[in-house]
């Protein structure tokens, strides 16, 4: 059980800086879901919180302790790598028993049993304890790796990518499992993902990071529905939220070199979204739906089927733009469609810094 | 059928050119190492095999009579002999362990990262490329008890390393582990650099001390490549002559190469020599033997 922060945390590695007056707050018992492209410094957060790494500058928080001079042993942390680093030449058990078993924690034999048997029962893996670890699956390898972890109580669990060296299916059936393992230990989980519907099926809370900032933290929905900039925007979200430029004109939308108008009004509206400066509209692909009599016309450029919908690109002039219809809707390619969006769900987007009008102010 | 696709050639090739197919190119480079091989190696084996069966002498004309396993019998009764495989054996174990430690040790502490660490490994490595006589008649100097620096350095006065019969077998260890340190020191930095960093790091945040680490992680995932240094520097001091022929001449120092070699060279007693040219040969095929059998042990574990 912990509670950490991270002050004004910079790295830099040679002439690279992996991190710049990095933030973060993470409550105690939180499911905390780091997400960012490779190399935006993810790792090295974790790492440094791991006691791997040490900042450059600012500091790291532990339940309210600095924990600058403290040790990876010291810190009592978990770590489950994305190349699960299983002790080779050792049977599952054995791997498991591993970090029970230093003298300095002077556990005893039976005790080490029973924590390697019930965390085997949870992981589902008791077939496999007497296995050498070189024998095992991928699936099955990470798995004990989250064992190793677990079965020592530690205040926080980091894992860097533990699911994205597996294949989709079993990445699914962990992702619930851990997720219901965290619940169940009720315990801080930091967990560092590339992958956007990890991060938001996962996380109670989700941290955008780009090169080696904090963009954005918040719930998946408010994520997900706020994007704080056109970076988050089209960083989270399968297809991503389409954005358009355009600006604003007696209450109507219109896109700047295409010349298309759409109505705009109500919610999103804010005082700072004035007529004439010039904007990003981002609209999500749910958002946008056809109808016969809607404002705009376009082409079908593309149809992406995914079974429960289909996902449209259409064209506007030289703009794409996408479109989550359900499966039904009937179109084949270069057919011409209309179509709307959703007024209450715009986000607007300053033009130069990419902010939100909404999170500007 | 596969001599067809050796023989098929580029048409453009310059072997085409000249007229040369694969297989008479194979043939240039097999053949002769075929022929060295058999006359300088396999004939000498087989010849001196018949020979240990004789009582031939090479210094004088009469014939060889055959005697059957009259040298053998003799050989494996002679306390003399005997002594001469204990003192090996001595020799064999205090040298291998030594070079064992010492390489080991200068290993575990080349592996990180320090200034000038491939500088440092290069010179280290410089005792095993210098000739065995060389670095016997330099040793000799050293160990010298008027002016050897050893000595001088050490603060021990007069005191005699090659002629002292109780120490000089160490000398010759002692000369030998220098030489021989930086192998095991090689082999073992190429296990220990193999070790994925990302297992010492799982450790240290599984909270394991060094100890704990060392001879669960590290020890375990080294012990293959340190066990062929081991069996390699095993067979070289069963075998060593150079290096204590040309140190001493303590009776204590007679290896048993060097009384193989006395047998031969200088008694002259070849059928003899022979057969115990064969005990030797037989019993490090024993020793190699048992080594490899635990090495694919340590191997599959």
């Amino acid at each position: 059980m912990a509670h950490i922060q991270l002050k004004n945390i910079s790295k830099t590695f040679g002439n690279h800086t992996a991190l710049t007056g990095l933030n973060l707050d993470i409550a105690d018992g939180e499911f905390f879901v780091l997400l960012g492209e490779t190399g935006a410094g993810k790792t090295t957060t974790l790492r440094m919180i791991a006691g791997l790494e040490k900042p450059d500058e600012g500091q790291i928080f532990i339940d309210g302790a600095d924990v600058a001079d403290w040790g990876a042993a010291e810190r009592d942390v978990a770590l489950v790598l994305q190349q699960y680093s299983l002790y080779p030449r050792y049977t599952v058990r054995e791997n498991l028993e591993f970090p029970l078993k230093p003298k300095i924690r002077r556990i005893e034999p039976d005790e080490i049993k029973t924590r390697v048997d019930r965390v085997a029962r949870t992981l589902r893996i008791e077939h496999l304890l007497d296995r050498k670890t070189d024998r095992l699956s991928g699936g099955e390898m990470q798995r004990v790796s989250i064992g190793r972890a677990i079965v020592r109580k530690p205040r926080v669990f980091l894992m860097d990518e533990p699911l994205s060296a597996l294949d989709a299916k079993l990445r699914e059936a962990l992702r619930t499992e851990l997720k219901n393992i965290q619940m169940n230990l009720g315990q801080t989980f930091l967990f560092v993902t590339h992958d956007q519907i990890e991060a938001m099926s996962m996380g109670d809370k989700v941290g955008v990071l780009n090169h080696g900032r904090i963009v954005q933290t918040g719930t998946p929905y408010e994520i997900y529905n706020n994007p704080r900039d056109t970076y988050v925007a089209s960083f989270v979200g399968s297809p991503p939220m389409n954005l358009i430029d355009g600006k604003l004109v007696n209450g109507r939308a219109v896109m700047a070199p295409l010349n298309f108008e759409l109505p705009f009004a109500g919610g999103a509206k804010t005082s700072a979204a004035t007529d004439g400066r010039p904007l990003v509209f981002g609209i999500r692909p749910e958002d946008v739906y056809l109808e016969s009599g809607a404002p705009v016309e376009a082409r079908v450029h593309d149809v992406e089927n995914h079974g429960v919908e289909k996902i449209l690109t259409l064209r506007v002039g030289d703009a794409m733009l996408r479109a989550t219809v359900p499966a039904r809707t009937d179109v084949e390619i270069e057919q011409p469609v209309r179509f709307a969006w959703d007024p209450d769900k715009v986000v607007l987007f300053d033009k130069g810094s990419g902010i939100s009008l909404r999170h500007a102010g | 059928m596969a001599t067809t696709m050796i023989t098929t050639l580029d048409r453009s090739s310059r072997s085409a050119a000249r007229g040369m197919s694969d297989l008479t190119i194979r043939n240039l480079f097999i053949i002769p190492t075929i022929v060295f091989l058999i006359v300088f190696n396999i004939f000498p084996l087989l010849y001196s095999l018949g020979y240990s069966f004789t009582d031939f002498r090479a210094s004088s004309p009469a014939a060889a009579n055959f005697v059957g396993l009259q040298n053998y019998r003799e050989l494996l009764n002679d306390p003399f002999i005997w002594s001469n495989f204990a003192i090996t054996a001595k020799y064999v174990i205090v040298s291998v362990v030594g070079q064992v430690v010492v390489g080991f040790g200068v290993a575990l502490l080349l592996n990180r990262d320090i200034p000038l660490k491939g500088l440092l490994t290069t010179l280290l490595l410089l005792p095993m490329m210098l000739s065995m006589a060389v670095v016997g008649l330099f040793w000799k100097l050293l160990y010298d008890p008027s002016f050897g620096i050893i000595n001088y350095t050490l603060g021990l006065g007069s005191f005699e390393w090659l002629s002292n019969p109780d120490m000089a077998l160490y000398a010759v260890a002692i000369t030998d582990i220098w030489m021989w340190s930086p192998f095991v020191m090689l082999l073992s930095l190429a296990g220990l650099s193999a070790v994925p960093k990302h297992l010492y790091e799982a450790a240290a945040i599984d909270r394991a001390g060094s100890f704990y680490t060392f001879f669960r992680i590290t020890l375990p995932l080294v012990a293959p490549i340190l066990m062929i240094a081991i069996i390699f520097r095993t067979m070289e001091a069963f075998k060593t002559f150079d290096l204590a022929y040309i140190l001493t001449s303590q009776p204590t120092t007679e290896v048993i190469s060097i009384r193989l070699y006395k047998m031969a060279f200088q008694e002259w007693q070849t059928g003899r020599s022979c057969a115990l040219a064969y005990i030797v040969l037989i019993m490090i095929l024993a020793i190699t033997n048992i080594y490899v059998k635990y090495l694919n042990k340590v191997k599959e574990r």
